[in-house]
């Protein structure tokens, strides 16, 4: 197995340290993650490749405070978020947290602009909705309602509003899962800028093996632990990928 | 052996059970509603008719002052007549034990041979009274029961000022008593009102009558004209007193029985209607949903190869089961209630109810009613699921399309909350589902301003009627007019501090073809017992000439102030004035005509009198007083005003709580069905938006916000449309009242019965909001990242 690279030159700002999940489904026990230890660099931007079932999507609940690990620690800046209660959880996710979902999940009644809005409203230190639209593109579309914008042009007004707050952690679960190939190029070029223009920490979940091209580092998951964990030292840019 | 779509309906259904229970239960309250008025309706309807048909009640009615027996063969001869029977009718007072005023008895002859051939008597126990023996009597039921009196009790009377002993035979009912009220009173009064039959030759012996009759009652051949008969028996009986001649229409016991079954009817179309169509919108909201969730459920079941029909009434059947779960509840309280109910009427309506345990044409039609409302209300559901092709059924719905909603356009909210938009868009998106569930609202809402406003009205009135209008504690009716000094010798009897009079005598008001019998009041202008007011609680003065009519009298007439109409004497020289009308009034009670006591004394070319003397007495001597008055032998009758009052606010009272508490449940029913149902599919719909809302950081409270803003939106829309129906609807009932010639209600309704109603309404609908509220909570914020919708 190969060994997870140093990085103590630059410090975590969210840790998950020996965190477990275990569901109960029924009379059987799934064991969704097994110990697993993944810290998360500030500013970097980290991919988290493995198989469907491999806990890659329980990790990214846990870490963005959706669910809480059966055991383990979850450190937000040496804080452990995990024996939180729900009223802190949501605080924490509307503080620091930005999420980007492989189905949009955009608020239908409210327009481009409005669905960003809805996240700024609620901000301490928010980008005005317009500028966020301008980061991914699409302020001539940002008065249309989701069932008038295409899948691509859905997904980055997602990023727009995850972004928008500022936020020190962006994460997203499957961003192109439902987009075709250059649709996706132009979403991951939208994260990767963000990534670089704003310095948000970003993790990115995936089962594409080719996206991890574009990444500081890269975490497998496999069986509910971690695989590997490396440096990536040939990041190339999205629109050089290939799949 | 249960087919597999049978399954999939039964485990639906339980995964609804909290909505189909809500449904069913705005359907039982329907059902039972229809029901207990339909029941009531038949069981009051039905009973009269058998009555008045086996006790053989008179068609027309008139009394007189005295006319020989012979008169009675001149009146069978009139066109349209088919009997005629003459009788004897004397008001009497009982001075009974256990009470402070005299009782007020009528005694009405019995023929010297056999029953009376009209207005028959339903002797409930013991027997007539036998010809000759002078003082048997039987008694009104009721009265007995109030005094346990039963047959071989004794009452004392005063006929015609000389006390007897009376001997009861018998306990009694008759048609023309179905609802026994004493002359001038306004309610019935069991312990203070008997009307009596004796045999004809006591009565004619007591009160000096032998060979003459003062009352008379006809029966009319099939088709027979009825207001040609009155005009024609009203010519034969002038000259012996007649004081006017009157169909069923206008007899108090009869008038009030059909006016009260009129109501009925008038509401079992609207009450019923309306929680049916509550129903029906609910079981369209819920099912439409339950389809598009199914969609793809609906596509496998046709891709293997069921029908449309069989899809369809897989829906069907699962109406139909929250229907008739809902209607066997109704029946059940349908049957309850419509005990109930004739229970409360048996108590003012005395006549032999023929009732059954329920009336079963009458709940299939009810169980039949909801079906099909309920049928059409899932109607658009079912034919979207039924046309659906199975290859577009398995994907998606297309996305909900959304516009701005108006309300975004007004200046200043521009800047809106996008939470709050959410909650705009979605209402102007179902412009219509909002629109009826404020109706739905509403309608709870106005039930229980409805159910309420008798209570509001009768308070005011009776107050008004009894504090302001009548000051005095004691009114004294004297058989004939007595001279003004008699007041002199009642203001010194024991414990009276004060007295006054005035002077009633009955007319018939005529101008040109139209004409009404009714009394023409003297008052003297410095009353201080007798002070009139309008129904709108305003004083008003009686002018120094003319007649000032009630409103209801000069409509009848057509009169208007400055007309100068006819006035024809019943007494004295029984002859015919004109009197100029110098204005009208509307007053809550009766209809009459009112004019300065000495005009009045002119019109009749008499000396001054009084025939009812009022008297301010004080309480602790009043036991005295009343020895003394009972011992006049000029006096008819003695009201007490209290009395009279307790007994009212009695029976009314009693019955407004029980109205007001079934209404108040049935609008909960509403109000939580209406509140429940749209907030669970709001639910539904919504899961999604706010799962991802609580990822993005917003907190339980601010998401349930979201979903409930739009409740209370509907709520706060039904509020004040429902207390403009309420209103409305009282409005329509003060119009539309049982007998507006005795008894009208003041259109009032108090800040309290209006804050009640939205009390109510909001109680229900927070507890509703909460309910769902609940869930919210369990709400699945990782699956939803995971799902398209």
């Amino acid at each position: 197995m190969p060994k997870p690279s140093p990085s103590s030159e630059r410090s975590s700002i969210l840790t998950a340290e020996g965190v477990s999940k275990v569901y109960q489904m029924g009379d059987v026990e799934v064991h969704a993650l097994r110990g697993v230890d993944v810290p998360l660099y500030e500013g970097e931007l980290m991919v988290l490749l493995g198989p469907s079932g491999s806990g890659k999507s329980t990790l990214l609940n846990i870490l963005g405070a959706l669910d809480v690990p059966t055991a383990g620690r979850v450190l937000y800046r040496g804080d452990d978020i995990a024996g939180h209660g729900e009223r802190e959880l949501t605080r924490f996710r509307r503080d620091h947290v930005g999420f980007v979902f492989q189905f949009y999940n955009l608020v239908p009644s409210l327009t481009a602009r409005e669905n960003i809005a809805l996240v700024t409203e609620i901000a301490e230190n928010p980008l005005d909705p317009r500028e966020a639209l301008e980061l991914v593109g699409l302020t001539e579309r940002m008065d249309h309602f989701p069932a008038q914008l295409s899948g691509g042009e859905q997904q980055r007004v997602a990023i727009a509003r995850a972004v928008a707050k500022q936020p020190e952690i962006l994460l997203c679960d499957e961003p192109t899962g439902a987009l075709d190939f250059k649709t996706g190029i132009r979403v991951l070029e939208v994260i990767d800028e963000v990534n670089r223009t704003l310095g948000t920490t970003t993790a990115v979940i995936t089962h594409h093996a080719p996206i991890a091209s574009m990444a500081d580092r890269v975490v497998s998951l496999s069986d509910g632990r971690v695989a590997s964990d490396q440096r990536n030292d040939a990041k190339v840019s999205p629109a050089e990928l290939t799949w | 052996m249960v087919s597999v779509l049978d399954r999939k309906l039964l485990r639906d259904l339980m995964r609804l059970k909290g909505q189909a229970l809500t449904i069913a239960l705005v359907v039982a309250v329907g059902v039972a509603n229809y029901i207990t008025l339909r029941s009531a309706w038949r069981a009051l309807g039905d009973s009269k008719a058998a009555y008045y048909e086996e006790y053989r009640f008179a068609d027309v009615f008139a009394r007189l002052k005295r006319a020989p027996d012979s008169v009675a063969e001149q009146l069978g001869e009139v066109s349209g007549v088919a009997s005629v029977y003459p009788r004897i009718v004397e008001e009497v007072l009982l001075p009974i034990g256990g009470i402070l005023t005299p009782a007020q008895g009528q005694i009405v002859s019995l023929p010297s041979h056999g029953r009376p051939p009209m207005n028959d008597v339903y002797v409930k126990s013991g027997r007539f009274p036998e010809p000759g023996r002078g003082n048997e009597v039987l008694i009104y039921e009721p009265f007995a029961r109030e005094h346990e009196l039963r047959p071989g009790s004794t009452v004392p009377a005063i006929l015609n000022g000389k006390l007897h002993e009376l001997i009861v035979v018998g306990l009694a009912l008759s048609p023309e008593y179905v609802f026994a009220i004493e002359p001038g009173g306004i309610t019935s009064d069991d312990e203070r009102f008997a009307p009596m039959w004796m045999s004809g030759t006591s009565v004619a012996a007591a009160f000096q009558m032998e060979g003459a009759f003062n009352d008379v009652v006809i029966r009319l051949e099939p088709g027979a004209d009825e207001s040609a008969v009155i005009i024609a028996i009203d010519r034969i009986l002038e000259p012996y007193g007649g004081l006017g001649a009157y169909g069923r229409n206008l007899q108090v016991s009869n008038s009030i029985l059909e006016g009260e079954i009129a109501q009925i009817e008038a509401e079992v179309v609207f009450l019923p209607g309306a929680f049916l169509a509550v129903a029906a919108f609910l079981l369209n909201v819920v099912f439409s949903r339950m389809v598009t969730m199914q969609r793809g459920q609906i596509a496998v079941i046709k891709a293997v190869g069921y029908e449309s029909s069989t899809i369809a009434m897989h829906y069907v059947k699962m109406v139909c089961i929250i229907v008739l779960f809902g209607s066997a509840i109704g029946v059940a309280l349908g049957a309850w209630l419509a005990d109930a109910m004739l229970d409360l009427y048996a108590g003012f309506f005395r006549l032999p109810m023929t009732r059954g345990r329920l009336d079963l044409p009458v709940a299939i039609n009810a169980v039949i009613a909801s079906l099909l409302a309920a049928v059409a209300g899932i109607a658009f559901a079912i034919r979207s699921a039924v046309t659906l092709p199975p290859a577009e059924a398995m994907r998606p719905p297309s996305p909900a399309r959304y516009r701005a909603s108006p309300i975004e356009q007004v200046p200043g909210l521009r800047r809106l909350h996008q939470t709050t938009m959410m909650v705009f868009r979605e209402i102007w998106r179902r412009p219509l589902r909002t629109l009826l569930s404020s109706a739905g609202i509403a309608f709870a809402l106005a039930i229980i301003i409805l159910g309420r406003f008798g209570k509001d009205a009768h308070g005011p009135i009776l107050d008004l009627q009894f504090g302001r209008q009548q000051r005095e504690d004691i009114s004294v009716i004297f058989k004939n007019e007595v001279e003004d000094r008699s007041l002199g010798y009642l203001a010194h009897l024991p414990g009276v501090d004060q007295v006054d009079g005035y002077r009633m005598t009955p007319v018939r008001f005529r101008l040109g073809p139209r004409w009404r019998d009714s009394v023409l009041i003297g008052l003297p202008p410095d009353s201080h017992l007798r002070r009139l007011f309008t129904r709108q609680f305003q004083p008003a003065r009686i002018p120094h000439s003319g007649v000032l009519l009630t409103d209801v009298l000069a409509n009848i007439l057509g009169a208007e102030p400055g007309d100068m109409i006819d006035v024809e004497l019943k007494e004295g020289d029984r002859g015919t004035r004109q009197l100029r009308v110098s204005g009208t009034i509307d007053e809550a009670f009766g209809i009459q005509g009112y004019m300065q006591k000495s005009s009045l004394h002119e019109l009749l070319r008499e000396k001054p009198t009084i025939n009812t003397a009022l008297l301010r007495v004080n309480p602790g001597r009043e036991a005295e007083l009343h020895a003394y008055l009972t011992d006049i032998p000029t006096v008819q009758s003695i009201h007490r005003k209290r009395t009279i009052l307790e007994k009212f606010e009695g029976q009314t009272r009693k019955t407004m709580q029980v109205i007001t508490l079934i209404l108040t449940l049935f609008a909960t029913a509403i109000a939580v069905a209406v509140v429940y149902n749209n907030a669970r599919v709001s639910l539904s719909v919504r899961s999604r938006d706010l799962a991802t809302l609580r990822v993005l950081g917003f907190t339980r409270a601010e998401i349930s916000a979201i979903l409930l803003g739009e409740q209370a939106i509907q709520v706060c829309l039904g509020i004040p449309v429902g207390m403009a129906l309420g209103t409305w609807g009282v409005k329509a009932l003060v119009e539309l009242q049982a007998d507006p010639e005795q008894f009208r209600l003041p259109m009032l309704i108090s800040s309290q019965t209006y804050a009640f109603s939205v009390v109510v309404v909001l109680a229900a609908a927070v507890l509703s909001a909460l309910l769902v509220r609940r869930r919210l909570d369990t709400l699945d914020l990782i699956g939803v990242l995971k799902t398209r919708e």
